[in-house]
């Protein structure tokens, strides 16, 4: 593959891969454009990290091809490398340095160096809140500050894209926070984000396009508003000025929660009418005081496809 | 820096950090070993013609410790990086296979240098072993560092647990190491244990080492170099091969 700047950040074609007996990834097509906030997402070995392993030369597949920025991950592996930052799903290091040396070293391997790179890392590691650990042994490091230097190693060298996977796993609530407020200053500042996790709802709030993987294979591919139009349920909810008691016979199966006076029903879109709802209980006498409806989240639409796919 | 030179330098930073034990305990040991049997063997009549017991002993142990040093280097960083997961910094890195092997045995060529630096350097207080032909000395110092280095490659890269690796050391390399001629001359060995002795590649390590410093040796230099060019070439291409497999890194 030659490379040009057709805007496409990576390019997936018919790519296979076997571990022994067990078919990993089956036949796999996908294009990213450049400047895409993307998310993979997917049961546990559905095949992401594998798919991602092959993007960044760290295992090859057996039949198709991928590049990244128009490099062939495997014949033009330098430049695609070159294109590429990774923050790997395990909180891996390196035992015999300090953190201003691994992030130095790993500059190196780029064959980067002078002023302009190192104004750079010490920027990293004062975004991702480094800088009064920058001469600390990797070792002494807490959990939530090795991940953040997995981080500033992906981006040492400025890659265009960016692949994390599942970067908030075990992560806190406050990390978690200014970890996404990072990423989405790099996606601001034109970089291809694509992004694996388990927490749907980070999905749903960060990426533009989403793709499901399922046993290997990509079970659905959308933008996020697409995907979630796919789903059939929205939520109904509502708070009455007495005690809900005893519902009409026509809402008990579209019961999901019910307290005192707060009731959540599931109506199917298109099917159920809310104006029929609230008349049935109007006419068992209820008093509707709050209404609200909340659409389906990605939860469901990822629920019913993994489902259905299996 | 280059990719190259930063693996290197790194490999160098890494055995530097803890050179209480990658350069000082080898030093210590290889006296620990001359001062032993050169007090067992004071009275033993000269193995070269002209050539003290302690004298004969101290090339022997340098060119051991290289040996064993320089595989030591290269192989404990690699299954080290391999077990722990940051082997995958390199991994991600446009690091070619070429730039990867010359830098993990260049890092174990220095090691093994600095080590027979210091025995030699310590000897000097016991006995003074001169150098006759420097250029044989550097050679097989360099040739045979690099071969170690390059199968301490090959065994990183094979080995998926540490107690592998240590099979591979103990079971492999040290008694290749210590059969290779290092406290005894191949001409004080009967007929059948010579020829063996013959089929050791570290052998002509040592033994055209030595000549280095004394100008005697059991087998000529100039086939010994040969022979052990040859190791190293093969040994590197087998290491050159696994890595541009990816074999066990790269799966």
């Amino acid at each position: 593959m030659t490379a040009g700047d057709d805007g496409q950040a990576i390019v997936i074609d018919g790519v296979h891969k076997h571990f022994g007996p067990v078919h990993a990834l089956r036949g796999i097509d996908l294009q990213i454009q450049k400047g895409e906030f993307f998310g993979l997402l997917g049961p546990n070995g559905a095949g992401k990290s594998t798919l991602i392993n092959i993007l960044a030369g760290l295992t090859h597949a057996n039949v198709g091809h991928a590049s990244i920025c128009g490099y062939d991950v495997v014949g033009d592996y330098r430049q695609a490398r070159r294109a590429l930052g990774v923050v790997p799903q395990e909180v891996v290091f390196d035992p015999f340095f300090t953190v201003r040396e691994v992030l130095a070293i790993q500059a190196g391997y780029f064959g980067l160096k002078g002023a302009d790179n190192e104004r750079w890392r010490e920027e990293l590691l004062a975004t991702l809140m480094l800088a009064d650990k920058a001469d600390a042994n990797m070792r002494t490091l807490s959990g939530g500050m090795k991940r953040r230097v997995l981080i500033a190693q992906a981006l040492v060298h400025k890659p265009e894209v960016v692949i994390l996977d599942e970067p908030t796993a075990g992560v806190d609530v406050e990390l978690r926070t200014s970890l996404w407020a990072f990423v989405r200053r790099l996606h601001a500042e034109g970089r291809t984000i694509v992004l694996t996790t388990h927490y749907l709802e980070e999905a749903e709030s960060l990426c533009g396009r989403i793709a499901i993987m399922q046993d290997g294979q990509i079970a659905a591919l959308d933008t996020k508003d697409a995907l979630l139009r796919r789903a059939v349920h929205k939520t109904l909810c509502i708070t009455t000025r007495d005690p809900i008691g005893v519902l009409p016979p026509v809402l008990l199966s579209k019961v999901r929660k019910q307290t005192e006076n707060y009731l959540e029903l599931s109506l199917q879109k298109g099917a159920d009418s809310i104006s029929e709802v609230l008349e049935a209980l109007r006419v068992s006498g209820h008093v509707i005081i709050d209404l609200a409806t909340e659409q389906a989240d990605l939860e469901e639409v990822f629920l019913a496809l993994t489902k259905k796919a299996k | 820096m280059t990719g190259f030179s930063t693996l290197f330098y790194k490999e160098m930073l890494r055995f530097y950090k803890v050179a209480f034990q990658t350069v000082l305990a080898p030093v210590v040991m290889a006296l620990l070993y001359l001062v032993v049997f050169a007090s067992a063997f004071k009275t033993r009549a000269d193995v070269l013609p002209g050539v003290a017991y302690v004298a004969f002993l101290v090339p022997g142990l340098m060119m051991m410790s290289m040996i064993q040093n320089a595989f030591a280097n290269s192989s404990s960083s690699l299954i080290q990086s391999k077990i722990a997961g940051n082997l995958i910094f390199i991994l991600l890195s446009p690091l070619s296979t070429l730039e990867f092997f010359l830098a993990f045995v260049g890092a174990s060529v220095a090691r093994a240098m600095i080590v027979a630096a210091g025995i030699y350097l310590a000897a000097m207080f016991f006995i003074a072993v001169p150098v006759s032909h420097p250029f044989y000395l550097l050679a097989f110092a360099f040739l045979g560092s690099a071969t170690l280095g390059a199968l301490g490659v090959i065994a990183g890269i094979w080995a998926e647990r540490f107690d592998q690796l240590a099979g591979f050391q103990n079971f492999v390399v040290m008694p290749l190491s210590f059969l290779s001629g290092v406290f005894y001359s191949l001409r004080a060995l009967p007929p059948f244990w010579r020829t063996v002795s013959r089929a050791n590649p570290l052998l002509y390590m040592i033994d055209g080492f030595r000549y280095g410093f004394f100008g005697v040796s059991d087998v000529s230099p100039l086939v010994s170099l040969g022979i052990v060019f040859g190791f190293f070439v093969g040994v590197s291409a087998l290491a050159l091969i696994l890595l541009a497999r990816g074999y066990r890194l790269r799966n």
